[in-house]
Parts: C-alpha cells; structure tokens; sequence
C-alpha cells in the first residue's frame, strides 16, 4: 500500500461550508412577503386565504407562480422574487 | 535508421527471435525492450527495462515481439510476431533468420492485458480526470467513506478510483469533458465523465456505459420532465426498458424474474441514472425528492424486452424507432402489480380480463390521468399468439375494453367522491391516452400471469410529462 487511495468525486462538486440559514425578520411590517405558487391544483387557494389574512394586516403581498409545478422555476420568477421580496411563502398541495 | 524491439521471456517467438536480436545488435542498430526480464535474450546481451510498460505503451506495441523502423524520431515500418519476410523488409537485411522457420506468430504484449491500457494511460498522462480526487486516510474504509459522503443510495457503492473511472470511459467513444445536460433538481451540468464515475459507483460494467448515458440523456428530455418526477409526492421513479441488439450484447434479463435482483446490467442501469440524479443533481429523499412512501423501484427498474419472437413489433420499434436499434425508453412508474388470469383461453377473454386490472392504475375512477406499462408474460402472450394477435391487435381490444361510460366514473358516482369531471358524464372515457399505455413482452414460461406497472399521475398533463426514447450510442 505504497500509493494513496483515491476516489473521483461523483458529486457536482458544488457543495461547500455548511451554509448558515438567513435569520427571519424581527419585523414584517417593514417587509414585502412573496407568495409563490407552484401551480399544483389548490395552492392558489392556500396562497389567497394567505394573502386576505396578510392583507388585513396591513402587509405588503406579492404573488409569482411557476408555469407547471413538474419543472423547477424558471431563472427569472426566481430573479424577480429575489429582486422584489423580503420574505417568500412557497405553497404546495393538492 | 534506428530499430527498436520489444519482446518478453515468457514468449516462445521472442526465444526463437533471439539470434536475430543478437544479430541486429552486433549490428549496432537496436535499441531493445524487455518487458518482464531485463537479462533476456542472454544471445543478445540482454534488453533495456521495461516491466514498467511505458515504451510498450508509447509505441502501440499490441504483440510481442514487435520490431520497429523509426526514422528522425518517427515510426515508418513495423512487424509483429516473426514473419522472415517482414522481419527483412523493416531492417533491410536479406536473409535474416534464414535458420528459422519462416513464421511463428507472437504472443499478446503485457501492455494489452485486460484493464492494462487504462492503467498506463492514467500513469503515463493520457488520461487526465478532472472530477475532484477525494483522498481516502489509510485508516478508513474506502466504502465506509462513500457512505459519509453520502453517495450511496443505502446499498454500498463500488469506489470510483481513478482506474476503474478509466475504464469506464473506455466503454464510450465520447469525450469525457461532453456535456450531457443539465441534471435536476440543481441543474448542474453532467460531464460523461461525471456520468463515469456514477456509473463506477453504481457498479456498472463499461460496455453498459454507452446505455446508462442514453439513459440518462432520456430523463433530462424535457418532456420526460425528471425535475417533477424526482420532486413528486407520488411512489414513481424513472422505469427504463431496454430494446435492441445491445440488451443481448451486454447479457440484460428478459426472461424469468426480469423485474427482479439478480442480473448486473438490469440492477445497476438504473441505479447510475438514480446515482447520478442524486449525487449530481442533489436529488435525495426528505428534500427535494418528496416522495410519501417511494417505492423500491427507486433504486434501480431496468429490464430488456424479450424481441425472441420476429412476429412481436418491438416497444422501440412500435414508437418509432428502426427495427434493429438498440434503445431505451423511460416510464414515469410505480410498483408492480401481479395480475392472474388462469381460466382465459381466448385472446378476447384475456384482453377483457387484463383491462379491468388496468382500470385500478391511478384509481379505478379516474381517466387519461396515470399511464402503465403491461408486461405480458410468455404464458399470457402465447394465448394471443394462437389467434394470431400481435401488438395492433392486443393494444386495440385493451383500448376496447378499457373504454367506459363516464356516469360510472364522475365524482360522486356510485358513492365514491373520486371520480372525473361530472360533465364528462354523457361521453365514452378512455382509460389511457394514445400511447399511454406501453406493453412489453417480458418474463419466463410456467405461469398464466402479467404484470401491471402504474404511471404518475402528473402524466394527466400529457404535453409536459410525456414517455419518452433515446437510441443507444457508442
């Protein structure tokens, strides 16, 4: 066992440090809240009955959507979201 | 000029030969290669060293003994085994070895050995990997590490050294830095050598590689929609069926137990497609992958199709393909389902009779939502074979009886909540779209049973998540 023992990396090979989480808001009234639906049936339900009760608030609701939840969103709702919010709701579910 | 030879003791032409290497050297001409024993041929003084196989490599040298012209640095003539004639025209000396017998055929050079050419290439710097070397501490486990790296699906992995990489890069004629797509759910781009060393992991043989790549160029169509596939909250995973001359070619299982354990190619095809949506794509259960419960085909579902009979329309052909192309298709499907039908003697009888175990695919109420795979055993099929019915025949009295009053079917109808649109109520509904539903001939003899496989029922959108095929390149 002269020679070291190597393995090839079968991963993307993007993975660094463990990634600290960003901490949430101490206050939302200053925040502007995406609500993002990823148009699976009924999630616009959960996102409407979401966005009254913000809206009641006083809050400041956007709302985005992918086109089809069978693929990953694309560059730009994710860019507009990023742009535009402070803190976003992503819904699921049937 | 200059000559250079290359021979090894334990070859019988080399022996013989050794009087003309003497000869060639008392000439001064020769530079001489040994590839296991330096001190041989004594006749000749003995050769250079090269048990390390680095001249052989560099010089193609593929038999031994190998003699070569080189001129200016440059090979211009070469003969291999010992042939007089060939032997005189490369040195320009007639009459050389006339005491020996005119030809005797050489042995394999050392350098050819199975598995050699990768190793050389590696050690010698034609091959340069440029996937991340993990170092492996002598103290550790190398499979002990694959798991805490988290490449494994559960199952231990084969480690991908840069050896076994090699080789299977060796099974594809493509370019290890090709880029294959961009893999989901991170969208990272997927080298064929990155493709390469999952496929090592999944344990893979390198004349399967060319079929893991189409397979994996398959999912990231973007109608076959993988993103959704992996993410689903539903038990599907990615079927592969495998067509062709390749399926035979790399030893694939059709017969008995074919959507089983126990043939490599079938168990570790579909396993580097996963590995590489995992360990590639970030792809892993609990995260993105959603799945409620998965099912165990998430590891691996891969199988061949038996083409034994000339009468049977292959998948691959029935979807387009040549006649003769080896291909994959991929299915978004779940488990298996067993269907037994005993009592069935005519081809009518058994379509009516498979159809009503289809109808539950998704839920028994429910239409043009999931698609599904029938894998029609031999003992099934031969009872359509006698009427003389083959794929166009089968599918059409499927469709037949699969077709069903929607009354039966709206939401609320007989008591069950789920159900398809009330205003379908006055319509004929099918079951499956056109194409939605794929039959494969597939199994062993001795048993009157079939196999249903249930799709996903995200293939309800059928413009975004759709069969799809990919033929099989070198």
């Amino acid at each position: 066992m002269n020679e070291k023992y190597v393995m090839r990396d079968p991963t993307a090979e993007t993975a660094g440090a463990m990634r600290e989480r960003v901490a949430p808001p101490d206050d939302l009234s200053k925040a502007t809240i995406g609500l993002f639906s990823i148009s699976k049936e009924r999630s616009s339900e959960f996102l409407d009955t979401l966005q009254e009760r913000l809206a009641a608030r006083g809050l400041e609701v956007l709302r985005f959507a992918k086109p089809t939840h069978t693929k990953p969103a694309p560059e730009s709702v994710l860019a507009d979201i990023v742009e535009r919010c402070d803190v976003v709701v992503e819904a699921l579910a049937d | 000029m200059e000559l250079l030879a290359v021979v090894k003791r334990e070859c019988e032409t080399c022996q013989l030969v050794g009087p003309v290497l003497a000869e060639l050297r008392k000439r001064g001409r020769l530079e001489l290669w040994s590839q296991d024993d330096p001190a041989f041929p004594e006749v000749a003084g003995g050769s250079r060293d090269d048990r390390s196989l680095e001249t052989s490599w560099r010089h193609k040298v593929e038999i031994v003994p190998t003699l070569i012209r080189m001129e200016g640095g440059r090979e211009v003539d070469r003969a291999e085994g010992w042939v007089s004639a060939e032997w005189e025209r490369v040195t320009g000396i007639a009459g050389l070895g006339a005491a020996l017998p005119a030809f005797k055929p050489g042995c394999g050079s050392k350098s050819v050995e199975a598995g050699m050419p990768e190793r050389l290439a590696l050690r010698f710097g034609e091959i340069k990997l440029a996937s991340r070397p993990i170092v492996v501490d002598p103290m550790d486990d190398p499979i002990e590490v694959t798991y805490d790296r988290g490449w494994s699906d559960g199952l231990p992995v084969v480690p991908p050294t840069d050896l076994r990489v090699a080789r299977m890069l060796s099974g594809t004629t493509r370019k290890p830095a090709e880029v294959l797509g961009l893999i989901p759910p991170n969208l990272v781009e997927c080298t064929v050598e990155k493709a390469a060393v999952n496929a090592v992991l999944a344990g893979c043989r390198p004349e399967y590689f060319p079929v893991a790549l189409a397979t994996i160029e398959a999912a990231l169509k973007p109608e076959f929609s993988m993103h959704g596939l992996l993410a689903t909250l539903w038990f599907s995973g990615p079927v592969i069926i495998v067509n062709g001359p390749v399926a035979r070619r790399i030893g694939m299982n059709s017969g008995g137990n074919a959507l089983g354990q126990g043939n490599r190619a079938n168990a570790t095809i579909g396993r580097a497609l996963q590995l590489v949506i995992r360990n590639v794509g970030g792809g892993r259960p609990q995260e993105i992958d959603r799945s409620v419960l998965g099912n165990p085909g998430k590891y691996t579902f891969c199988f061949a199709e038996d083409e034994s009979d000339p009468a049977w329309v292959p998948l691959n052909v029935a979807r387009g393909h040549a006649r003769g192309s080896s291909t994959v298709t991929l299915f978004h499907g779940d488990g298996v389902q067993g269907v037994a039908d005993q009592k069935s003697r005519d081809a009518e009888s058994l379509a009516r009779s498979l159809a009503m175990a289809l109808c539950a695919v998704g839920h028994p109420k429910l239409a043009e939502t999931a698609n599904a795979i029938l894998v029609l055993s031999p003992d099934h099929y031969a009872i359509f074979r006698q009427a003389a019915w083959g794929r166009a025949e089968i599918e059409a009295a499927l469709y037949e009886a699969l077709r069903r009053p929607g009354r039966d079917l709206v939401v609320g109808a007989h008591g069950v909540g789920e159900g398809i649109d009330p205003a379908r109520a006055e319509e004929m509904v099918d079951k499956f779209r056109p194409g939605g539903l794929l039959v494969v001939r597939a199994g062993g003899a001795g048993g009157l049973m079939s196999a249903v496989i249930g799709g996903w029922i995200a293939q309800r959108r059928h413009t975004e998540v759709q069969i799809v095929s990919q033929e099989v390149k070198s």
